[in-house]
């Protein structure tokens, strides 16, 4: 009987139920000083000053440092496909460009200190004007940066087919905006650095991708990559936000390079509100045409993508979002163009979805507004135009090749569980009777990618003379459970107890190479690099039973209920991995294998969300009732852990559609920057989930498995966004944008009634 | 998240509080539950030079029935008063609201003193405790003295207690027959309202408070009067929004929350059985 599939428990929770994990802040570090940042409290501004007389004698200051005194280089484009005048440097160099960029380092003996120092810095600011919307950052009347001439940082023009839309009965469209949020990991950032003994940087980072850390910190401090020994501790979420290196995160380096000294830096939740990357911001033009029959001829989507203060990797997510472009409709004609800009802000980047959601949010959003125009069901309108099963692989107008799918089964499916036609029903008899509560029903079928990126993985099995078994990964969990899914799939190859399998991540001097867990790309890339060295393993130690049992190779059988080799029709005599690993040992080979996994490519995991909504039309307060998840993510290893990322995705996504929103004044001030104002959501605001999974097993890697991190994220939004928009519906709204907060609502209705049609419910 | 610098000093006895606080005067702040305090003071926006930490004072944690009221010790934990057998059957509108408030990790940090204290007029117990007509008794250098809780809210964050005083109880009516309501809007249901209201009808009286709608907690008398004259819930409830100032943010316009007050006015009216 195979382990997969099966509920295992996960192995990393005892620890946390119980101890607790060890995040860097918890790390004993001895005699370590701390690092604090000055950070800037204007939205754009030339520094005329930075006055640190007083700092610089108080008791337990070490040091303070602005960029001068760095020397380090800026960071480089992303991807070679950014704007090179827009990328940052590591502390702030003449301009501030965003309320808490950071302008100088402050060392000093306690962290109490440190903190009372930055109070005492006296930065002096030459105002410049601010530009937070990025419609106006478009029109580069302000320019953030002068040198650039524009402040586009990146742009995509792929069509612009001026007959799309020629052959179409019925065109409808709708500008709607996705709004910037904050990922809002319950761990913060945190770095701490101290020199070894014998010359080398030691450091710990909360990271998606220690690989990328040590490499990032060799090439601007000037070491050689093994110069740098990165290990992550227990990570607490990152959500994409902590794939990239921060400035802060090499500038802890440097500190430790230069004092010779343990340095560590934890940053505020406050400062991590408006100093970690913020995600989604994107401002959508979205038009769809086709007949009044149902059938999608054509579409287009313009994307204006706000980078932030900076062209970091939020710029490019316009480049993920055109990927996804016609999501799961077999749509003959459609075009995506993007421009990103530069803004005033917190710098973008990636967060769970990473502009796949986005392209989700806007083409489930138009097909609801495309339905209500020729008069037919959203799930009608739907079952007409989704990719069929036969149809895959499918190569999609904007060149994507989807692997494999069953996308109707997933609708179907979905609207079985919700009861679709009684909800329907029950809606009706809300509206004919003028309910203050209205009932919203919100579909979203979703198509995403997911392991996007061409890297590949690192992965290693090893047996132990005491018959334990290290399994070592590239990739590097903050919450996944990789721990508890690659000891499945070990222990499914090898017949032993998952107990007796050690997982090790985050270490890069015990994992030499990892590309790190971003994208939902671990299982199919590094689940696939373990299993593959485990496959190996056992094709090794097969070597060696037949030596010891003095028998054809060919006839070795590995018994997987007992984990133990005999020749094929004799189990009697056997031997045990541990006599095998010992005999290896004493030929001086361990038993061991390892596998540089190239990456075969991209899947495309799917599914349909309905969500059924309560509208408070007199307050505007929406009450989520139920939400229903059918996911497709190929053959499903972990029940337990797919279930678990599906829910936390949900929440996250219900949370974008209802609460979530970063806000500034017109200044460039963050109004959201700590969670009494930023609406993270709770436990208390969502209903218990109805999943289900799908399996449509993927031919393009060996597991048969796509990935699921983010699809509950991506499937969630539309569906409870659509709801909201369905429960106002025929009170003549037409949309509302996200978040769909009680003002927002009530606004929407409130235009609708007093006549302006084209009601969006701003605030 | 750093507080600055302050003393601190763990009181055995009320007098002692009280001493520090004339000692001190404004440089020193009573830390009960800490839960309105201790998070301005880690944004360094309260930067008292001494916190007086009258969390030990446990005799003054208590319900008790007395004659004419219900009496609540000033630092009983929101939690203590929504579970309180006395609070449920004396005057249920307290042990609702108190249950609501925050999260429970708030409610079984936060007191009932500290909330009215903080004079936040978007939290929830102020404005209830205005519509229930309590008083509030207040301990000084010269003994103690009754504070009628509509006098004691004096503006935005202060309210009347002296720098030398502390409150030692909250003294709540309780009308035999009364019947209540209580509406608040929230994103989250964490949050603090948008806009609450509270009404509470007995045979001596109506009482309507407004939470979120000025500068301090509110008692609605326009629609306390209407009520009195004979008005339905939806016909007093017009009345909400009479003499209230409340803020604009990003949650809400003035518009908004005057719409949202009479909204949420009306149906606890109604629940009231007016």
């Amino acid at each position: 009987m195979s382990i997969l599939g099966n509920r295992v428990l996960r192995r990393e929770d005892p620890k946390f139920l119980t101890v607790g994990g060890t995040y860097v802040d918890d790390l004993a570090l001895p005699g370590s000083v701390h690092v604090t940042f000055v950070r800037s409290s204007m939205a754009h501004a030339r520094i005329v000053s930075v006055d640190s007389t007083n700092v610089q004698a108080m008791p337990g200051v070490i040091a303070v440092y602005t960029n001068d005194d760095l020397g380090l280089a800026k960071f480089p484009t992303v991807m070679g496909m950014t704007n090179e005048a827009m990328a940052p440097s590591m502390l702030a160099s003449g301009t501030v460009r965003y309320v808490g960029e950071p302008i100088a380092a402050i060392v000093a003996e306690s962290r109490e200190i440190a903190e009372d120092a930055l109070e005492q810095v006296v930065v002096e600011y030459d105002p410049l004007n601010v530009v937070i919307d990025p419609v106006r950052a478009r029109t580069d009347e302000d320019l953030l940066f002068p040198d650039a001439g524009t402040n586009t940082s990146f742009s995509l023009d792929f069509g612009g087919d001026e007959t799309l839309f020629d052959d179409c009965d019925v065109v409808v469209e709708l500008e709607l905006v996705n709004q910037r949020v904050a990922p809002c990991p319950l761990e913060v950032r945190s770095a701490a650095a101290h020199m070894s003994e014998d010359g080398r940087l030691e450091f710990n980072s909360s990271t998606q991708a220690p690989h990328g850390v040590r490499d990032a910190l060799a090439t601007f401090l000037g070491l050689e990559p093994d110069q740098v020994h990165v290990v992550t501790p227990d990570v607490g979420g990152g959500f994409g936000a902590k794939a990239a290196v921060y400035p802060e995160d090499i500038v802890v380096g440097w500190c430790a390079l230069k004092l010779g000294r343990s340095v560590r830096w934890t940053e505020t939740r406050s400062e991590s509100m408006l100093g970690l990357g913020h995600g989604r911001a994107q401002v959508q033009h979205v038009r769809i045409g086709g007949t009044r029959e149902g059938v999608v001829q054509a579409y287009r989507i313009e994307v204006l993508q706000d980078s932030g203060a900076y062209a970091g990797f939020g710029t490019v997510l316009p480049f993920m979002t055109r990927v996804m472009t016609s999501g799961p409709y077999k749509i003959p004609k459609a075009e995506c163009a993007s421009v990103s800009v530069v803004t005033n802000s917190t710098p973008t980047t990636a967060y769970r979805g990473a502009g796949r959601p986005e392209a989700t949010a806007a083409i489930e959003r138009i097909m609801d507004v495309f339905a209500r125009e020729i008069e037919m069901d959203p799930a009608e309108l739907r079952r007409r135009n989704l990719i069929g099963k036969d149809d895959f692989p499918y190569t999609t107008p904007v060149e994507t090749l989807y692997d494999v799918g069953d996308y109707h089964r997933a609708l179907d499916l979905a609207l079985e569980v919700a009861g679709y036609d009684e909800l329907r029903a029950e809606q009706a008899r809300r509206r004919a009777a003028g309910d203050v509560r209205q009932l919203g029903i919100g579909l979203s079928c979703y198509v995403e990618i997911t392991n996007g990126l061409p890297d590949g993985e690192f992965g290693a099995v090893e047996v132990r003379p005491d018959g334990k078994v290290i399994v070592r990964t590239g990739t590097s969990p903050h919450g996944q459970g990789h721990v508890t899914a690659w000891s499945m799939l070990v222990a499914e190859q090898l017949g032993v107890a998952i107990e007796d399998i050690e997982v090790v991540h985050g270490d890069t001097d015990i994992v030499p190479r990892g590309a790190g867990t971003m994208g939902s790309r671990s299982l199919q890339i590094g689940g696939a690099a373990v299993n593959q060295a485990a496959v190996d393993v056992v094709e090794k130690a097969k070597d060696l039973a037949a030596g010891l049992l003095e028998a054809d190779r060919e006839d070795i059988v590995l018994n997987k209920a007992k984990g133990n080799f005999h020749v094929v029709g004799t189990p009697a005599v056997s031997r045990s991995w541990a006599e095998l690993a010992a005999a290896a040992a004493k030929d001086g080979n361990p038993l061991f294998a390892e596998v540089d996994l190239a990456s075969p490519g991209p899947t495309f995991p799917f599914g349909t969300h309905i969500s059924v909504v309560e509208v408070d039309t007199e307050t505007g307060k929406v009450n989520l009732l139920r939400h229903i998840a059918v996911d497709d993510a190929g053959r499903i290893i972990s029940p337990l852990l797919a279930e678990g990322q599906v829910h936390g995705g949900i929440a996250q996504g219900v949370a974008q559609a209802l609460l979530e929103e970063v806000v500034y004044d017109l200044e460039g001030n963050p109004l959201t920057s700590t969670l009494a104002d930023y609406s993270f959501i709770s436990a208390a605001e969502l209903p218990s989930y109805e999943t289900r999974f799908t399996e449509t097993p993927t031919p393009v890697n060996a597991l048969g498995a796509k990935g699921i991190g983010e699809s509950g994220t991506i499937g969630s939004t539309p569906a409870v966004h659509n709801a909201v928009c369905d429960a106002v519906a025929h009170l003549g709204v037409r949309h509302i944008d996200m978040p769909t907060t009680p003002i927002r609502v009530w606004n929407a209705i409130n235009d609708a009634a007093t006549g302006d049609g084209s009601a969006k419910g701003g605030r | 998240m750093i507080p600055a610098s302050f003393d601190y000093v763990r009181v055995g006895s009320a007098d002692e509080a009280i001493g520090l606080l004339s000692e001190h005067g404004e440089d020193a702040k009573l830390l009960a539950g800490g839960h309105s305090l201790l998070p301005l003071m880690k944004l360094r926006l309260a930067q008292p030079s001494l916190l007086v930490d009258i969390g030990p004072l446990r005799e003054f944690s208590y319900v008790t029935d007395e004659e004419d009221y219900l009496a609540v010790g000033a630092l009983t934990r929101h939690h203590d008063i929504a579970v309180s057998p006395l609070t449920l059957s004396s005057v249920p509108l307290l042990a609702h609201v108190a249950g609501q408030i925050g999260d429970p990790q708030v409610r079984h940090r936060g007191t009932i003193g500290g909330s009215i204290c903080h004079g936040d007029p978007a939290s929830d117990l102020p404005a209830v405790l205005l519509a229930l007509g309590a008083t509030f008794v207040a301990r000084g250098p010269n003994g103690q003295r009754e504070i009628d809780a509509k006098d004691f809210f004096v503006s935005f964050f202060e309210v009347a207690l002296k720098p030398d005083e502390l409150l030692v109880e909250i003294r709540v009516p309780r009308p035999s027959d009364a019947r209540w309501g209580f509406e608040k809007l929230t994103k989250r249901a964490q949050d603090w309202a948008i806009v609450g209201a509270v009404a509470v009808r007995s045979a001596s009286g109506v009482g309507v408070g407004l939470i979120n709608m000025g500068p301090v907690p509110l008692r609605s008398g326009a629609v306390e009067a209407a009520v009195l004259s004979g008005a339905n819930a939806a016909e007093a409830a017009q009345f909400a929004a009479e003499g209230t100032e409340p803020s604009a943010d990003f949650n809400g316009s003035v518009a908004y929350r005057q719409h949202v007050a009479r909204v949420l006015v009306r149906r606890a009216l109604e629940k009231a059985g007016v």
